[in-house]
């Protein structure tokens, strides 16, 4: 079966939480929580998931689809202390990103008088300085990926080592997934490196849209396409209205 | 005590805490009520939606303490941002876990809780009163920790809406989330609860942790059915997303909006409902 780029983000999200064990895997964006629930229904079934409210669900639902049976109680207010806790790893959306992961979900132009008010910080500061964070980007582009973000609302590796080895002990960013490739932040600095890039995808095309430049080390190799089953859990299973699909351009 | 009532106890300048999350369980019949009001220069204290929304259309706002305005199924509102992109409103921009340590604070009376939320981030920068405190209990050889002293948001009064309640002002939840209004309530001087149903004192029925606001903690109480609309109530009313994206698109453009307070908002309570019902008929 030949996976669409959306499935090959699927899967991309999914390797995020490789290796997590009993964690939440929280997820904003439709690829993202697809992820997290394709990566618990195949190599990583520790991991607890919700159904996008108040309830950890028995097993990784469908996309939209009522709990079903549940094994535990998440209210905002209990997922705020787990924060503290650490016992999760998100990933989030950003509206920029620059090189060290700083990301800003908050205002875009000068904050006191924004050119685009946007949410608010939302979670993302407590989440990056508790958590292991990455993140998910459905539209890779220059206007995203920025040298410098307008408003820090998730911290990036520079800030957090300012802060110093003590305070920035659970700062952990891991990867961050988009439309065109996957990223790290495992160079010396703890700058953005490229380490896939989709399959149909050059390197050239990620540069691109790329309003910076990130580490490249050697050959680029390919994002891994989804094996059969995975495609199967992908379409029957966990987004049968192929949601996916819209989020991510063909 | 009558929604009328309520928001006539309320003064110009106040700090008032909103509950709910986004675009759930809002005390809106409550925030329309002020919407109709001569309040001017609140702060408004809330995990915020349309709530803040509305609010800042009015012109009732001074300043927003909140970690997001969001509508969720709608990610941005429309007010809150038109009122910061054109510097009608200040902001304080939380975290939403200091966010909650600050309603904990105030609801314990502690001046801070420290949190490593907002460490590195750009908070600490546009919250220039904002300190840190240093852990008293460093290892051997080492500082103690540096965290964020979130001080406590204490509140003139606060507005909550439950799915039920009962005439002493016990309040009760029945969805799946409590949100923090139950730190709202404790964090404020006075709290008024807007309700779907009022019962009478025992009535209350179901789980007993489901009973999240005490009457030691309430003010007052008033059943105002449906006074959760358009947002997201209970297991039996869910939000009215139709509603919701009607309001969003007249909120994004000023002669649909103006349009749109002339034809649900310029009356009361019961002219809102009533409104509202004429327009589902007329979209069906």
């Amino acid at each position: 079966m030949s996976a669409t780029r959306a499935e090959i983000c699927v899967v991309a999200c999914a390797e995020a939480w490789r290796g997590d064990g009993e964690i939440l895997a929280a997820a904003m964006g439709t690829c993202s929580i697809l992820g997290a629930r394709l990566a618990r229904l195949t190599f990583e079934p520790g991991l607890l998931t919700t159904d996008g409210g108040a309830l950890l669900t028995a097993g990784p639902v469908p996309i939209g689809a009522p709990a079903g049976p549940v094994e535990g109680w998440l209210p905002f207010r209990e997922h705020l202390w787990l924060v503290q806790n650490g016992r999760r790893h998100v990933m989030m959306g950003a509206s920029q990103i620059d090189r060290y992961g700083n990301t800003n979900i908050s205002a875009i132009g000068a904050w006191e008088r924004p050119a685009s008010q946007l949410l608010g910080v939302r979670g993302a500061p407590g989440n990056t300085i508790c958590d292991p964070t990455s993140y998910w980007i459905p539209r890779h582009s220059p206007r995203v990926f920025v040298p410098k973000v307008d408003t820090v609302s998730g911290v990036g590796g520079d800030r957090a080592a300012e802060l110093g080895a003590r305070a920035s002990r659970f700062h952990d960013l891991r990867r961050v997934v988009t439309d065109l490739g996957v990223f790290d932040f495992g160079t010396p600095d703890g700058s953005m490196r490229l380490v896939s890039v989709h399959p149909g995808v050059e390197v050239e095309q990620v540069l691109a849209a790329t309003g910076f430049e990130p580490a490249i080390e050697g050959e680029v190799p390919p994002t891994r396409t989804p094996t059969d089953e995975e495609l199967r859990l992908i379409r029957e299973v966990l987004d049968p209205k192929a949601l996916r699909e819209r989020e991510v351009r063909a | 005590m009558s929604v009328e009532e309520i928001v006539a106890s309320l003064e110009s300048g106040m700090t008032l805490g909103i509950g709910g999350w986004g675009s759930r369980r809002k005390p809106m019949a409550l925030v329309r009520a002020i919407y109709r009001s001569s309040l001017t220069d609140l702060t408004i204290v809330s995990y915020g939606g349309a709530d803040v929304g509305l609010l800042c259309a009015a012109g009732r706002v001074r300043r927003v303490v909140a970690p997001f305005v969001t509508l969720d199924s709608v990610p941005l509102e429309p007010h809150f941002r038109a009122a910061r992109q054109a510097g009608t409103i200040e902001f304080t921009e939380y975290d939403e876990g200091m966010f909650m340590f600050g309603l904990l604070a105030a609801a314990h009376r502690l001046p801070f809780l420290p949190t490593r939320a907002g460490l590195g981030s750009d908070v600490m920068r546009v919250n220039p009163g904002l300190r840190t405190v240093r852990s008293p209990y460093g290892a051997a050889g080492e500082e103690g920790e540096e965290l964020v002293a979130v001080p406590a948001l204490r509140l003139d009064a606060a507005l909550i809406h439950m799915d039920r309640a009962d005439t002493r002002g016990n309040g009760q939840y029945l969805g799946p989330d409590p949100y923090t209004d139950d730190l709202f309530a404790k964090a404020a001087a006075r709290c008024y609860m807007s309700c779907e149903r009022l019962v009478e004192p025992g009535a209350l029925t179901g789980p007993p942790q489901t009973l999240l606001v005490s009457r030691m903690h309430v003010a007052g109480v008033v059943e105002t059915p449906g006074g959760g609309h358009f947002t997201d109530c209970g297991p039996e009313l869910g939000r009215d997303e139709a509603f919701q994206r009607h309001y969003a698109s007249a909120a994004a453009d000023p002669q649909a909006w103006a349009a749109f307070a002339e034809r649900f908002l310029s009356g009361d309570e019961a002219a809102y409902r009533e409104a509202v019902r004429r327009w589902h008929e007329e979209e069906a």
